[in-house]
């Protein structure tokens, strides 16, 4: 099967910035500016746009040094971007905490007296650190870069047969998240429990976005951009809308009729939910419909912060996890009235924006200073600036 | 701040006699609904003798001599016994520290079968959150309780965990409110949603959630407008033939 295109889609850059500036946002504690994000509004939130355009371009960047460069070379960019991964992880852990042993020593309130019951685990600061770095411990919002850790690593046979046999390959992701329903299949976690996303779930999206990158996309055109698909998809954003209100709004839920609650709930994250997978692709149908991949606003202005975010997304997702923490400081020990809110959220963008830029600025310097030339393909976190 | 101390000093005025719900409880008056009606509650109040057996962890408890009073198990009792007129409320208690629902669901028949309430009121979530017990587990453990306590005739009201901004980056609440959400959908039990109206307090600056202090004070007010919400919330529901109002505002 042909590459798509050689030319890179800035909506998938587009669409993952703006997801990393979600994911920042929802991660914030106690966030008021949090009900901007997508996850009020339905059932699917940022973490489903992430691993779909991750797959995508992990497939579109590997995808190409595994036909020009063979099997092991491509499986060792593919692991040593892993390795990277996890090295980030490690370090936010490190953040993290330095943060937990904060709060211990500076708070004390009698209200609390249950919650200050999670830092005992402070006492035996050995096990908890061993078994964060077996990806067994993860703090609070840690659960993403586990999941693209082990995603990748697991990758290299996929993205083998995605190239061989791309229906085979879906199928058979397909097949593993029926299983993983079936047999309850889940990594597990410490000091008890399972991971928080489950990687023989979420693996789907993350196939599913690398057989799009590889000619699935195309092949599906003809149904993405029929009028009763985008009608379908509409309908669905608008009842998971009605559904998403009556959560908020508790008098709203006697009007859900007894047979839809029983038949939709319990909504599954760690499981990746199908009503979330669909909610998922309806976003996708409906952008693909009104976003056009050669649309003049990708390229002016308008779009460049998320779009350069979007291409440094390993570098742009940590920063975010690191800021999230620092805003959560600055509500305890400044303030946390609601202009407070909205600052930090602002200015973590903007430095979000403005480290991504620098980031672009750094590697146009060192492609045009004399060194030796980097190497063709740099991918971003599981695929990226390619 | 200039309202806030308008408030206090309203408050202080009205003194302790005032059933009336504070306004400062009012903020969050919107969250403290439900949609689901308590059959056997409307029953008790019509026999002139409510029993309820409040259920719970560490956050349904205060410290101090005045602890057991002044928490919201207590408030709820006072708030409904002043809005119940010629009616005998008894609140009892099943409250121990750091139990997950699965060891509450235990000790729950000997409970139920020396309180005989007409409704248990169970708090529970934050303990699973901090020892992430399995999603799965949880839910069926609610499953259980709410069966159980059914099964012994008695309605129930399900109470998430507490909104805490400090530790909020630190304990995974939202993957346990949220089951709790769709096991009070599914059994269509009401949820006082204490997680949504803690943080409508700090949004809103009625109460400082925030603050390091050993002082007992905010603490106090914080317990006490949740049981007089969890009173407006009981008594709306036991009402159902009228749309659920706040009771007194």
């Amino acid at each position: 099967m042909a590459p798509v295109s050689t030319e890179r889609d800035l909506r998938l850059d587009l669409f993952r910035g703006l997801a990393l500036w979600l994911i920042f946002l929802d991660h914030i504690p106690s966030n008021a500016v949090s009900w901007v994000t997508i996850r009020n509004y339905g059932f699917s939130d940022a973490t489903e746009i992430f691993v779909f355009i991750s797959g995508y371009t992990a497939a579109f960047v590997y995808g190409r040094a595994m036909r020009q460069h063979g099997f092991v070379i491509a499986s060792a960019r593919v692991l040593k971007r892993a390795w990277q991964i996890y090295i980030a992880h490690v370090f936010l852990l490190a953040i993290y905490l330095a943060e937990i042993a904060y709060v211990s020593s500076s708070f004390d309130n009698p209200l609390y007296t249950e919650e200050m019951g999670v830092l005992d685990f402070l006492k035996n600061p050995d096990v908890t650190i061993f078994q964060a770095l077996l990806l067994k411990f993860k703090p609070v919002n840690m659960d993403v870069l586990p999941l693209y850790i082990l995603l990748l690593a697991w990758f290299p046979p996929m993205l083998w047969l995605l190239l061989r046999a791309p229906s085979m390959a879906l199928v058979s992701s397909a097949v593993l998240y029926v299983l993983m329903w079936f047999f309850e299949w889940n990594l597990p976690a410490w000091p008890s429990g399972t991971w928080v996303f489950n990687p023989f779930a979420w693996q789907l999206l993350f196939v599913l976005g690398a057989w799009c990158a590889l000619g699935g996309a195309q092949n599906l055109s003809r149904w993405i951009n029929s009028r009763f698909v985008i009608a379908l998809a509409i309908a669905y954003l608008v009842f998971a809308f009605c559904i998403a209100m009556t959560w908020y709004f508790p008098r709203l839920a006697v009007y859900v009729p007894k047979f839809v609650g029983d038949a939709i709930y319990p909504i599954d994250k760690t499981n990746l939910d199908v009503l979330r997978i669909l909610h998922f692709l309806s976003l996708a149908v409906i952008t693909v419909a009104f976003v056009p991949r050669d649309w003049p606003v990708l390229k002016s202005w308008i779009c460049w912060p998320a779009i350069v975010c979007g291409q440094h997304s390993l570098e742009t997702f940590c920063l975010g996890v690191f800021l999230s923490f620092a805003g959560h400081f600055m509500f305890t020990e400044v303030s946390n009235r609601l202009f407070m809110h909205i600052g930090v959220s602002v200015a973590g963008i903007a430095i979000m924006v403005a480290i991504a830029a620098m980031l672009s600025w750094y590697k146009q310097a060192e492609r045009q200073g004399g060194g030796p030339r980097p190497p063709a393909a740099r991918p971003g976190l599981a695929g990226g600036d390619a | 701040m200039r309202w806030r101390v308008l408030l206090l000093a309203l408050l202080v005025l009205a003194g302790p006699a005032w059933a009336e719900l504070p306004a400062e409880c009012g903020v969050a008056a919107h969250l403290a609904e439900t949609s689901y009606p308590l059959p056997q509650v409307k029953r008790a109040i019509a026999d002139k003798k409510l029993n309820i057996l409040v259920v719970g962890a560490g956050s349904s408890q205060l410290p101090g001599p005045n602890g057991e009073k002044n928490a919201y198990p207590g408030r709820l009792q006072q708030a409904l016994a002043d809005q119940l007129k010629g009616v005998a409320v008894t609140v009892t208690t099943d409250i121990k520290a750091s139990r997950t629902a699965a060891e509450m669901v235990k000790t729950l028949p000997a409970g139920l079968a020396a309180a005989k309430p007409a409704l248990m009121i169970w708090q529970t979530g934050t303990t699973d959150a901090m020892r992430a017990v399995d999603p799965d587990q949880f839910s069926q453990a609610l499953d259980a309780g709410i069966n159980v306590t059914r099964g012994a005739g008695a309605d129930v009201v399900l109470v998430n965990a507490q909104y805490s901004p400090r530790t909020e980056s630190m304990i995974a609440l939202s993957t346990y409110a949220e089951d709790m959400r769709w096991v009070a959908l599914q059994q269509e039990v009401p949820l006082f949603d204490r997680f949504s109206i803690m943080r409508q307090w700090s949004d809103l600056g009625t109460f400082d959630l925030y603050s390091a202090t050993k002082k007992l004070d905010i603490a106090e007010r914080v317990h006490d407008c949740i049981g007089r919400l969890l009173a407006d919330l009981i008594i709306a529901a036991a009402k159902p033939a009228e749309p659920p109002t706040n009771g007194s505002r």
